[in-house]
């Protein structure tokens, strides 16, 4: 079964946890400069959305690479880069049309979100479970769920 | 090793900006943040400093586990003497501003001298630089912060920097950073403002890497993370309702003071609650509160936004106020609320946008409102002085000395000096409800006798955040003790002050120890930092920090006598509640305080004090 991340952003605190987790988990430092998920903050509604790779089924990134540096992990189904191969040309920043693929200044690279091999590090360190790792094909349940509750924990159903 | 290793030196007189390396032993006594800070500033400045003058330096400090992932690292301490004390000023922040600085590779920023003309600092990562800041003097917190990061065009930009009342001089303006997180007390505002420097501007792409045993490390920040889930204070309590879950509470055991401390409970209390804020109102079906929000880090979450009735007086045709912003907290809704009698929560969450937006601290503002209230009400100020009819409970009259007072015009100006000087300037002292003349917090201490010593014997003048006793004395944490009682207070107040100087020190958030104790930071920091910090070792230099602000407040001339607290607190019973017929009893506590300090009848330190402790 394959499993995807699933972001519920009224949970966000804003409190960079999984910025902190997924810079660690990949390059040993805390550091939300270097994080492949990323906060924003909306001042004026004061809500905070957690934004990262949704590993599209069909990869823009992945196809347009011209060194075939991006691959599919076959058991989670992430589109990952691979640094001995990637050249930091930088085409699949511009193919992506959510900008979750980043160049990397320090490396010469670029990094996206690999799922973590199928233990994702921001999940984990999520204090408010905003951030959850779910069977792909079920995204939508906790938003059914929460629907289908007005008429299940209704007295009158 | 979680220090940078690194600091700062900007000297605004020459303009220049030079790295230094961390004092590494000092970092080992002192650990980082508030100890560390205070003792590159003690050891630099003469205690006898007029604190708006060229000689007076400001610092502004992180702790080793700041910016790490340790619940609630976010925190940086800015360490100045304070213009509305005179003594060491030590105020705290939180947001995401502290970490930013950390992840450029800095410890602390030292800044001494004046500039010539208004500048900001402008840190990316190892570059610093001093900048021409004529286009921001003048301008709001609120307008500042996009206006740096509009110029640099880098949205990422965090910013510390003061609003209107810092540059008017206004004596407990506070520096902001994140629009509403604030190094509110004892006027470090002011201090920036009068040495001409507007902001600091902070992008830090370095991150925190140095982790002496990153294992041992994981899995002490992750066991203390438990810990502040699994505790009803810090899992459930302040994330639903902020700290102003202590509004009822407090008013019911008759310690929350009212109308300048003339009265120890508020019948308004209910209507400027967390649980008023969470209630939909009438005009619109939406409640005060938007949602919770945490700092940098953290997973407790406490902090307020909330958003103005669209249709309260305070905010028509002003839309800078008609978003989401930071909300009331409980000591700024007890200072603006309670303590001037004003029970409309709306005007209060406007008074503290204000008090945001242009950097002031909400306690002294409030409880210095307080005062004039009283005085107004006794004839003494009349509206013509003060341009307003001001009785307590008047919301138009908080609301309109909050913006006066925010941006230094009129009547403002004599509000911005502190109750300590209005009262003295008309003729009635006693009035002020201060210590070191900082004006109280949310709590009397004739209904927690462990407050009263708590605000005489703090070093920054009168606050709850040096030895917050009220968790035992009122919340059985760790111990439930008997509020009215004085006998163990001045161990347990002892206790509380030197394990707060350690939390101050580490980058972690003193709300930390509604569930931690020393037991719980000791892991975090040993793994990060030193072997050498045990808990005994956290003790001793908690009590060594304590000393050191003490030693420099002796030496700025503090003595036993200022160790004191108004004489309605004293002298006054408290008139109603469980606390009626009761005054603070300092004056039993005091002695038994010194004994156990180490201080001599005159409140200096005795030299086998100094000597046990370190401190020459």
């Amino acid at each position: 079964m394959q499993k995807a991340l699933y972001i519920n952003a009224d949970k966000c605190t804003g409190c960079r946890q999984c910025e902190l987790a997924c810079s660690y988990e990949h390059y040993g430092v805390f550091n939300p400069a270097k994080s492949r998920i990323k906060i924003f903050d909306f001042d004026h509604t004061g809500r905070k959305v957690p934004y990262t790779c949704t590993q599209c089924a069909e990869a823009w990134c992945l196809q347009a690479c011209p060194v075939d540096a991006i691959r599919v992990d076959a058991s989670t189904g992430a589109k990952v880069v691979l640094q001995d191969v990637c050249v930091g040309c930088k085409v699949c920043t511009i193919a992506c049309p959510f900008g979750t693929i980043n160049y990397v200044q320090d490396t010469g690279k670029v990094q996206k979100c690999d799922l973590c091999a199928g233990d994702p590090a921001c999940v984990s360190a999520c204090p408010t479970g905003a951030i959850t790792y779910v069977d792909a094909d079920w995204t939508g349940l906790e938003r059914m769920q929460l629907w289908a509750s007005r008429l299940g924990n209704s007295a009158h159903a | 090793m979680s220090w940078a290793g690194r600091i700062l030196r900007v000297d605004l007189t020459r303009g220049t900006c030079t790295a230094e390396p961390l004092d590494m032993q000092w970092a080992r006594d002192y650990i980082g943040q508030r100890g560390l800070a205070t003792k590159y500033f003690t050891a630099e400045v003469d205690a006898r400093v007029d604190p708006l003058s060229p000689e007076n330096k400001i610092i502004w400090a992180t702790g080793p586990l700041t910016g790490t992932n340790a619940s609630t690292g976010a925190r940086y301490s800015v360490i100045t003497k304070g213009p509305l004390t005179g003594a060491i000023a030590c105020s705290n922040s939180g947001g995401y501003w502290g970490a930013e600085l950390k992840m450029a590779g800095w410890d602390m920023i030292i800044f001494e001298g004046r500039a010539p003309k208004p500048v900001y600092l402008f840190i990316e990562n190892d570059s610093a630089q001093l900048l021409d800041a004529d286009g921001l003097w003048g301008k709001s917190v609120w307008d500042t912060e996009p206006a740096i990061r509009k110029k640099h065009q880098d949205p990422q930009i965090r910013v510390s920097s003061i609003g209107r009342a810092g540059e008017t001089g206004c004596l407990f303006a506070a520096i902001v950073n994140d629009l509403h997180r604030a190094a509110g007390r004892s006027g470090v505002g002011a201090v920036m403002g009068s040495k001409n420097l507007k902001a600091i501007a902070v992008r830090g792409t370095k991150g925190v890497g140095n982790i002496r045993d990153p294992r041992a490390f994981l899995q002490a920040t992750a066991a203390a993370k438990k810990v502040l889930a699994d505790n009803a204070v810090t899992g459930q309590g302040l994330p639903k309702f902020g700290t102003q879950v202590l509004m009822n509470v407090i008013n019911e055991i008759g310690a929350l003071p009212t109308r300048n401390h003339r009265d120890v409970q508020f019948e308004g209390a209910k209507d400027i609650s967390a649980e008023a804020m969470l209630e939909p109102r009438k005009t619109d079906g939406k409640p005060n509160l938007v949602t919770n929000q945490a700092c940098f880090g953290c997973t407790i979450a406490c902090g307020r936004i909330s958003k103005i009735d669209d249709t309260h007086y305070t905010i028509q045709n002003r839309p800078q106020y008609w978003g989401a912003s930071g909300g009331l907290e409980y000591e700024a809704a007890w200072a603006l609320g309670a303590a001037n009698g004003v029970n409309d929560l709306d005007a209060l969450t406007y008074a503290n946008f204000v008090c945001n937006e242009d950097g002031m601290d909400p306690i002294s503002f409030g409880a210095t409102v307080g005062a004039v209230m009283e005085l107004y009400q006794m004839g003494v100020l009349t509206k013509e002085q003060i341009g307003i009819e001001a009785p307590f409970g008047s919301a138009q009259a908080l609301t309109y000395f909050a913006e006066i007072t925010a941006r230094g015009e009129g009547f403002g100006r004599e509000i911005a000096q502190g109750s300590k000087r209005l009262t003295a300037k008309y003729g009635h002292p006693e009035l002020s409800m201060s210590v070191k003349g900082q004006e109280f917090p949310a709590y009397d201490s004739r209904g927690i006798q462990g407050m009263g010593l708590a605000y005489a014997t703090s070093n920054r003048g009168a606050c709850h955040l040096r030895g917050y006793t009220v968790a035992s004395e009122v919340l059985g944490i760790p111990v439930k003790t008997d509020p009215l009682a004085t006998d163990g207070k001045a161990g347990l107040v002892k206790a509380f002050q030197d394990a707060t100087a350690v939390f101050d020190s580490t980058g972690v958030c003193i709300f930390t120890s509604f569930a931690w104790t020393l037991n719980d930071v000791q892991p975090q920091l040993a793994a990060a930092c030193s072997d050498q910090f045990t808990v005994d070792e956290l003790g001793v230099i908690g009590e060594r920090i304590w000393n050191m602000e003490r030693d420099f407040n002796n030496r700025a001339g503090f003595t036993s006598r200022d160790d004191a607290l108004p004489p309605r607190l004293t002298q006054e019973p408290a008139h109603t509640g469980p606390a009626k017929g009761h005054v603070n009893q300092l004056g039993k506590m005091l002695p038994e305080y010194y004994a156990l300090r180490g201080w001599d009848e005159d409140g200096r330190l005795k030299p086998e004090t100094r000597t046990r402790l370190g401190l020459q």
